[in-house]
C-alpha cells in the first residue's frame, strides 16, 4: 500500500487559529476569582492533535469554540466535535482523547460529556454511546497500543 | 661494536624467548639512537626467522614490525627494498605471523622512500595472499591503512594498476561490519572515486560493495570507548555514493525506493543524498529518473508529519533544480529544466486555487523552492504563477483566502539566495509591478487586519528590491502606511506599518520625509477639534499621538529623516514644559525613548554625531535646566510643576544623552564632556539654548528645596560616565568630592542615587595606582563611620555609595573590592539595612542599564560574577549558619540573586554544596525569597543536574507545599518546576508519579486561570511519564 492510499482526506480544509487568550487585569489581580468559562475549556483540547494529519483540531475544525458549554457552578462540561469527512474511522480516537485530555485537566467535580456534532457522522450514535460509558473508556485506556496512540495526540508537538 | 652486538643480542634474546614485550621499545630507541643498525637487528634476529617454530617467527619479526614502526623515517632506499621482498615473501608463511607480517608492511607504506614499483608489488602480493574478511578486525584495519597509505604516497603508480586495484578492494572489504573499518573503507573508496581512479568494468562491483550499507542504521554501544558516530559514517558513506556521475543509474532507484521506507531516519538519508548527488550530476543522469525524483519528494512534503523530512525535500528539489538549470544543453536534446518545471507546475499549481485547503502551503512551498534555485527557474515558475495567484486573489473574497493567497505570493516575492538576478538580468517580478502594487495597496484597505499585516510585509519584500516599485508607488505606500498608522484601531496592523515603515525608509528616505513625517508631525500638534462629529475619542487620540512618536523613532535611520524627526521630538518635549497639559507625562516619555532610538539606530556619520552634540544634547540639558530653576524660584504651588522635572522623564532622558555620548567621535564627546561639567560645577550656562537661564546657577550645592536642581546630576551622570575611557574628564577631582558630598548628604532618593552612580561610573573608568587608592580608602572610612552609627539619618544615602562604588570596582576587579564587599555582607545582619544588603546582591551581579556596562565603555572584566561567587558564596552559607534567626531570609535572599545571575555551567558544578540552602530557602516563609529561589531552581531542572537526584524527595515536598502559597506568582513557579522534574530520567520520578498527580488535582481547581494552565500542563506531562506513546 503506498503512503497516497493510506490517508482517508489527504487535502483537508483548513482553518485559522484563534490567538492565544489575551491576558487582563483581573487574570492577573489575586484577590479576583476567575471562573472556568468555555475559552478555558476551548484551550485545553484547541492545540491536540489529529491522529493522522500534523494538524491540531482547532485547524481542522473538528473543535469550535462555539460547540463547548461549561457551566462551573453546577460543574458541567460539554463538548460536541465534527469528524472532517461523514465517515472517518477516527472519531472515536478523536472523541476519547478530548475527553482523556478533559478528564486530566478539570477537577473532580467535573462531568464531563464529550459527543458528536449531531448530524455530522454515519455511526454518531455508537460513538456517543461509547465515550459515555466510562467503564468503556477506562478500558479502552488499558489497552496500551489505544493508550499510546491517545498521549501522541495529547503530547506537546515537538 | 661487540659491545653493542652483544646487548642486542641480549635485546633479541629476551624478545622472543623470554617473552618480555618492553624489550621492543629498548631495541627501537637503540636503533634511533644509531647504537646498532636494522642490519644488525636482522642479522641478530636471524635465527629466530628461520625457526622452524611458527610462534618464534611470529616473536622475531613483531620485533622487527615493531622497530620499522618506530623508525620507518631514517631507512635507505636499499633498506625498504629488501625489508618489502621479505615482507611481501612472509605473507605466504603461517597464518599466526600474518599479524605482525601486516604491521611490518603498514611500517613500510609510511616511509616515503619507498622505491618505484614495490607499491604495486605489496598490492599485488597482499590481494594475492591475504583474504582479508577472514583477519580479525585489527588486521583488516591495517590492511586499510596499508591501502590509504599508498594512495597518498604512490597516487600515480596505482592508477598505472587499471581496474585491477578497485577489483582489488571491492574484494577485500567485501563483508566488512565492524564501524571503525567501514569508516576506513569508506575513505578508501572516497579516494577511489573522487581521485579519478579508473572503474573500469567493476562501477557496479564498487557501487554495491559500498551501497549496500545504505540506509546507515548504527547505533554505537552506551560504553563506546572508540566514539564512532552514526552521523561520522553516514557522512563517509553519503561522500563514495555521491562522488561520481557514473553511480547515478544505480543510486538514483536506490534512493527513490528508500524514499518509500517508513523509517524517518532512512528518508532523510536518501534526501540527504540525493541533494548531494545534484551537485555532481549534470542533466544526463537525472534525465531518465526525474518523474519519479518528483513523485517521491513531492509525496514526502505533501504528507509528511516532520518538518525535517519537508526541510530536506524542499532542499533536495532545490538542489535538483539546481542542477538542472546548471547543465549546458546539446542543441538537440529538450529543456530538461523547462521539462521539470513543468512537471511541478502541472502538479502544485492547481493546489493554489484551492486556498481553504491543507496541500495549498506544502505545494507553495515546492514551487518556491524550485523557484529559488535559479533565475531561469525562477523566471519560468514566477511567469507561470504569478498570473494566477493575482487572478484567484480577485476572484476570492474571504480575507481568511486572501490573506492565505497573499502569504503564498510573499513567499514568491520575498528574494531567495541564488535567484538572485545577475547584473544584467532583470528582476523575474519586473513585469507584475503595477498590477502587485494594485493588489498590495487594495488589499491595505481592506478591513481584516491580518490582512493587512500580511500585505504590509509583502510590500516590505517588495520594497527592499531595487526597482521593483516606482517612485510614485514609493509615495503611494508611504501614504498607505501613514493611514494605518494614524487610523487604524488594530495595534498589531500597526505595529506592523511601522515596522514596514522603518525597512523601506532606510531605502528611500526621500518619499518618507515629504509624505510621512509632516502627517504625523500635524498630528502630534493638532488641537483637539472639540464637539465636532465623528470626532475620534480622547483615547484613541492619545493612542495615535503615541504611535506617532513612536514612528517617528522608527522611520529614523538616515541622516536626512532624524534631521526631521529630531526636531519634531523636542518640540514635543518643550512644547510639554511651557504650555502646561500639553502632553501627558507618558507621552513626554515616549518622546525620550524615541529620541533614545533614533540615537541608536541613526547611522554613524559625522553629520549626525554633529548634530547630535550640537543641538539634541544642549537642547535636552538647557529643557532640564530651565524647568527645574522655574519651578524652584517661582514656586507657586497653583501652578503645576513641569512635567521635565519628574523623575520618569528624567530617566528617560538619560540613555539618550549617554548613547550620543557613547559614541566613538572622540573631538565631539570630550567637547560635550568639558561643557557638562562646567555647567555642573561652575553654573556655566552659555552653551544651553535659549537664554530664560540666570547664569552661575549652583545645581550640585545643597539648597532648601534644592532637589529640583541637584537631582539633574543624573544627566551629568549620561554625559561623563559614558564617554570612552581614554577622554579625560576637566576637574575630576573637585567632580568627584562635590558628587560624594551629594550622594552622602542628600535626602532625595533619586539625587543621591544617581550621584553615587555618577561617583562609582568615573572611579571605575581612573587609572588605577596610589592615587585611587587613597581616594576609595578616604571614601570607605567616610561611609564606615556613617554607617557605624546607628543614630544616623544618612546610613541608607551611605549604604548606596558604598554599593556602588562596590561595584564599579568589583567590575575591575580592583583590590580594594574585596573589602567592600566584606562590608556589603556584614550588613546582611543589620536590622535596619539588611533586606537593602541582600537586594543589592542582585545589583551587584546584573547589569545596570545606564552605568557601568559595556556600552558606557566600563572597565569590564568578562568573569567577574563567576569569580564574586565563588569568593562569597561560602561566606554567605557561613553567615547563614551563624546569623539570627530573624536574619537568615537575607543571606537565602542574597545568594538566590546571586546563583540567578550566574551562567548554567557554574550554576551546575555549584549545586551540589548550595542545595541544602536552596531546599531551606523554599521553606523561608518570606515569598520572595520563595519566588527568586525557584526562578533559579527551573531552568537547571530543565536539565537535570545530577546533584539534584538525590534530594528529589525533598525538592518535591517543598514544591508540592508551595502550590498552596497564598501567592500566585509562587504558585505558578512552583508549578512550572514541577512540570520540569517530568524531565528527570523516567526511573527517578516514576515513584512520585502517582502522589504529584493526586497533589496536582488541587491546583486544577485554583481560584486563578493562570494558575490553572500551568497545573493542566505540568499534571497532563506527569500523566504521560511512563506511559506509552509519550
Amino acid at each position: 500500500m503506498s503512503v497516497e492510499t493510506r490517508l482517508e482526506n489527504a487535502n483537508p480544509l483548513i482553518y485559522q487559529r484563534s490567538g492565544e487568550r489575551l491576558l487582563t487585569a483581573e487574570d492577573e489581580d489575586e484577590d479576583f476569582a476567575d471562573p472556568i468559562d468555555d475559552r478555558e475549556i476551548f484551550d485545553l483540547i484547541r492545540s491536540i492533535n489529529d491522529p493522522e494529519h500534523p494538524l491540531s483540531l482547532e485547524e481542522l475544525n473538528v473543535v469550535e469554540q462555539v460547540r463547548v458549554h461549561v457551566n462551573d457552578k453546577e460543574s458541567a462540561v460539554s463538548v460536541e466535535f465534527t469528524p472532517t469527512i461523514p465517515h472517518c474511522s477516527m472519531a472515536t480516537l478523536i472523541g476519547l482523547s478530548i475527553k482523556v485530555k478533559l478528564l486530566r485537566s478539570l477537577p473532580d467535580r467535573f462531568k464531563i460529556d464529550v459527543h458528536i456534532t449531531p448530524g455530522t457522522h454515519a455511526s454518531e450514535q455508537a460513538v456517543n454511546k461509547q465515550l459515555a460509558d466510562k467503564e468503556r473508556v477506562a478500558a479502552a485506556l488499558e489497552n496500551s497500543h489505544l493508550l499510546e496512540v491517545v498521549n501522541q495526540c495529547l503530547s506537546s508537538r515537538i | 661494536m661487540a659491545a653493542s652486538g652483544a646487548v642486542l643480542m641480549g635485546l633479541v634474546e629476551e624478545f622472543v624467548t623470554g617473552q618480555q614485550d618492553s624489550k621492543a621499545a629498548d631495541t627501537a630507541t637503540g636503533v634511533k639512537t644509531g647504537l646498532f643498525s636494522i642490519l644488525e637487528l636482522v642479522e641478530a634476529l636471524g635465527l629466530c626467522l628461520t625457526s622452524s617454530e611458527p610462534r618464534t617467527r611470529s616473536r622475531g619479526v613483531q620485533l622487527l614490525s615493531h622497530v620499522l614502526q618506530e623508525c620507518f623515517s631514517s631507512l635507505s632506499e636499499k633498506e625498504v627494498e629488501v625489508l618489502t621482498a621479505f615482507y611481501e615473501n612472509r605473507l605466504k608463511d603461517h597464518y599466526v605471523i600474518t599479524p605482525n607480517v601486516l604491521q611490518g608492511i603498514k611500517a613500510l607504506t609510511q616511509c616515503s622512500r619507498l622505491p618505484p614499483g614495490l607499491a604495486v608489488s605489496i598490492l599485488k602480493s597482499l590481494f594475492q595472499d591475504i583474504h582479508v574478511q577472514s583477519l580479525m578486525q585489527m588486521e583488516r584495519s591495517c590492511v586499510y591503512n596499508i591501502l590509504l597509505n599508498l594512495m597518498e604516497l604512490r597516487e600515480e603508480e596505482l592508477k598505472g594498476l587499471g581496474a585491477d586495484f578497485v577489483f582489488g578492494f571491492v574484494q577485500a572489504i567485501d563483508g566488512e561490519k565492524d564501524p571503525r573499518n567501514l569508516l576506513l573503507a569508506f575513505q578508501i573508496a572516497q579516494n577511489i572515486v573522487w581521485r579519478g581512479y579508473e572503474l573500469g568494468n567493476f562501477t557496479e562491483e564498487l557501487f554495491e560493495v559500498t551501497s549496500c550499507y545504505f540506509p546507515i542504521d548504527f547505533t554505537p554501544p552506551s560504553n563506546d570507548p572508540h566514539g564512532i558516530t552514526q552521523e561520522e559514517l553516514i557522512l563517509g558513506l553519503r561522500a563514495v555514493l555521491s562522488g561520481t556521475p557514473r553511480f547515478a543509474e544505480f543510486l538514483l532507484p536506490l534512493l527513490i525506493e528508500k524514499l518509500d521506507s517508513d523509517v524517518q531516519g532512512a528518508k532523510l538519508d536518501s534526501l540527504q543524498t540525493l541533494t548531494a548527488c545534484a551537485s555532481v550530476y549534470g542533466h544526463k543522469e537525472l534525465k531518465e529518473f526525474l518523474p519519479g525524483l518528483w513523485a517521491s519528494l513531492r509525496r514526502e512534503v505533501f504528507q509528511t508529519a516532520s518538518e525535517k523530512v519537508e526541510a530536506a525535500g524542499l532542499a533536495a528539489l532545490r538542489s535538483l533544480t539546481a542542477c538542472l538549470s546548471r547543465s549546458i544543453l546539446d542543441s538537440d536534446s529538450e529543456d530538461s529544466l523547462h521539462s521539470f518545471l513543468n512537471l511541478i507546475l502541472k502538479d502544485c499549481q492547481h493546489h493554489l486555487c484551492e486556498p481553504d485547503m491543507k496541500l495549498v502551503w506544502p505545494s507553495a512551498k515546492l514551487l518556491q523552492a524550485a523557484a529559488s534555485a535559479s533565475y531561469r527557474a525562477s523566471y519560468t515558475i514566477t511567469a507561470a504563477v504569478l498570473p494566477l495567484l493575482l487572478e484567484q486573489y480577485n476572484s476570492h473574497t474571504q480575507s481568511a483566502q486572501r490573506r492565505t493567497l497573499l502569504e503564498v505570493l510573499h513567499g514568491f516575492i520575498q528574494p531567495a539566495q541564488g535567484s538572485l538576478s545577475e547584473e544584467g538580468d532583470e528582476s523575474v517580478l519586473s513585469g507584475f509591478q503595477e498590477p502587485l502594487c494594485v493588489l498590495l495597496f487594495s488589499a491595505l484597505t481592506e478591513p481584516s487586519p491580518a490582512l493587512q499585516a500580511t500585505a504590509t510585509r509583502t510590500l516590505t519584500a517588495l520594497g527592499l528590491q531595487p526597482g521593483l516599485l516606482s517612485e510614485s508607488n514609493i509615495e503611494l505606500a508611504a501614504d498607505h502606511l501613514t493611514r494605518l498608522i494614524l487610523r487604524e484601531e488594530e495595534p498589531q496592523t500597526c505595529s506592523a506599518a511601522m515596522e514596514s515603515a522603518g525597512s523601506l525608509a532606510s531605502l528611500h528616505p526621500a518619499a518618507f520625509a515629504s509624505k510621512m513625517v509632516p502627517q504625523l508631525k500635524e498630528e502630534i500638534f493638532k488641537e483637539p477639534s472639540e464637539g465636532s462629529e465623528g470626532a475620534p475619542s480622547v483615547e484613541f487620540r492619545q493612542v495615535v499621538r503615541q504611535r506617532c512618536v513612536q514612528a517617528l523613532a522608527a522611520v529614523s535611520s538616515q541622516p536626512i529623516l532624524v534631521q526631521e524627526t529630531a526636531p519634531t521630538l523636542l518640540q514635543v518635549l518643550s512644547c510639554a514644559h511651557t504650555v502646561s497639559g500639553s502632553f501627558s507625562l507618558e507621552e513626554v516619555v515616549s518622546a525620550c525613548r524615541s529620541l533614545q532610538q533614533i540615537t541608536e539606530q541613526a547611522w554613524e556619520t559625522e553629520e549626525t554625531g554633529r548634530f547630535f552634540h550640537q543641538t539634541v544634547i544642549p537642547r535636552l540639558l538647557g529643557l532640564a535646566v530651565e524647568a527645574a530653576l522655574q519651578d524652584s524660584v517661582g514656586g507657586d504651588p497653583s501652578v503645576p510643576r513641569s512635567p521635565l522635572t519628574e523623575q520618569k522623564v528624567l530617566s528617560a532622558m538619560v540613555p539618550v544623552v549617554s548613547t550620543a555620548c557613547g559614541r566613538l567621535l572622540s573631538e565631539l564627546t570630550s567637547h560635550t564632556a568639558s561643557l557638562a561639567v562646567s555647567l555642573f560645577l561652575e553654573g556655566d550656562v552659555s552653551f544651553l539654548p535659549g537664554n530664560n537661564v540666570p547664569q552661575h546657577v549652583q545645581l550640585l550645592k545643597k539648597q532648601s528645596d534644592g532637589w529640583l536642581q541637584s537631582q539633574l546630576v543624573c544627566l551629568l551622570m549620561a554625559c561623563v560616565c559614558s564617554m570612552p575611557r581614554n577622554v579625560s574628564i576637566p576637574q575630576i577631582d573637585r567632580l568627584l568630592s562635590e558628587l560624594e558630598e551629594l550622594s552622602c548628604m542628600s535626602t532625595h532618593s533619586f539625587s543621591y542615587t544617581s550621584a553615587a552612580k555618577c561617583f562609582a561610573g568615573l572611579v571605575n573608568k581612573q587609572p588605577g595606582g596610589e592615587e585611587l587608592d587613597s581616594l576609595v580608602q578616604r571614601t570607605v572610612k567616610r561611609i564606615d563611620s556613617e554607617l557605624d552609627c546607628v543614630s544616623s539619618l544618612f546610613r541608607v544615602q551611605n549604604f548606596t555609595l558604598l554599593l556602588w562604588v562596590a561595584k564599579a570596582l568589583l567590575l575591575r576587579y580592583h583590590p580594594l573590592s574585596t573589602a567592600l564587599t566584606d562590608k556589603l555582607l556584614s550588613l546582611l545582619a543589620d536590622s535596619e539595612l539588611g533586606p537593602l544588603a541582600a537586594d543589592g546582591f542582585s545589583l551587584l551581579m546584573s547589569d545596570s542599564t545606564d552605568v557601568l556596562n559595556r556600552a558606557c565603555h566600563a572597565q569590564l572584566r568578562l568573569m567577574y560574577r563567576q569569580r564574586f561567587f565563588t569568593e562569597n558564596a561560602p561566606k554567605i552559607v557561613q553567615g547563614f549558619n551563624s546569623a539570627p534567626k530573624e536574619m537568615k531570609s537575607s543571606y537565602l535572599k542574597a545568594l538566590s540573586h546571586m546563583l540567578n545571575s550566574l551562567p548554567r555551567q557554574v550554576q551546575l558544578s555549584e549545586l551540589p554544596a548550595l542545595l541544602p540552602l536552596l531546599l531551606e530557602a523554599l521553606s523561608c516563609p518570606d515569598q520572595r525569597v520563595q519566588l527568586s529561589t525557584l526562578s533559579c531552581l527551573h531552568p537547571l531542572l530543565l536539565e537535570p543536574p545530577p546533584a539534584l537526584t538525590l534530594q528529589l524527595n525533598a525538592l518535591l515536598s517543598r514544591l508540592l507545599a508551595l502550590t498552596t502559597s497564598p501567592s500566585m506568582n509562587v504558585r505558578i513557579h512552583s508549578l512550572r518546576c514541577l512540570h520540569a522534574l517530568t524531565r528527570f530520567e523516567d526511573h527517578l520520578v516514576l515513584p512520585f508519579r502517582s502522589r504529584v498527580l493526586r497533589a496536582l488535582a488541587g491546583p486544577l481547581d485554583d481560584k486563578k486561570r493562570l494558575v490553572r494552565r500551568e497545573a493542566v500542563m505540568a499534571r497532563g506531562e506527569w500523566f504521560l511519564l511512563g506511559s506509552p506513546g509519550r
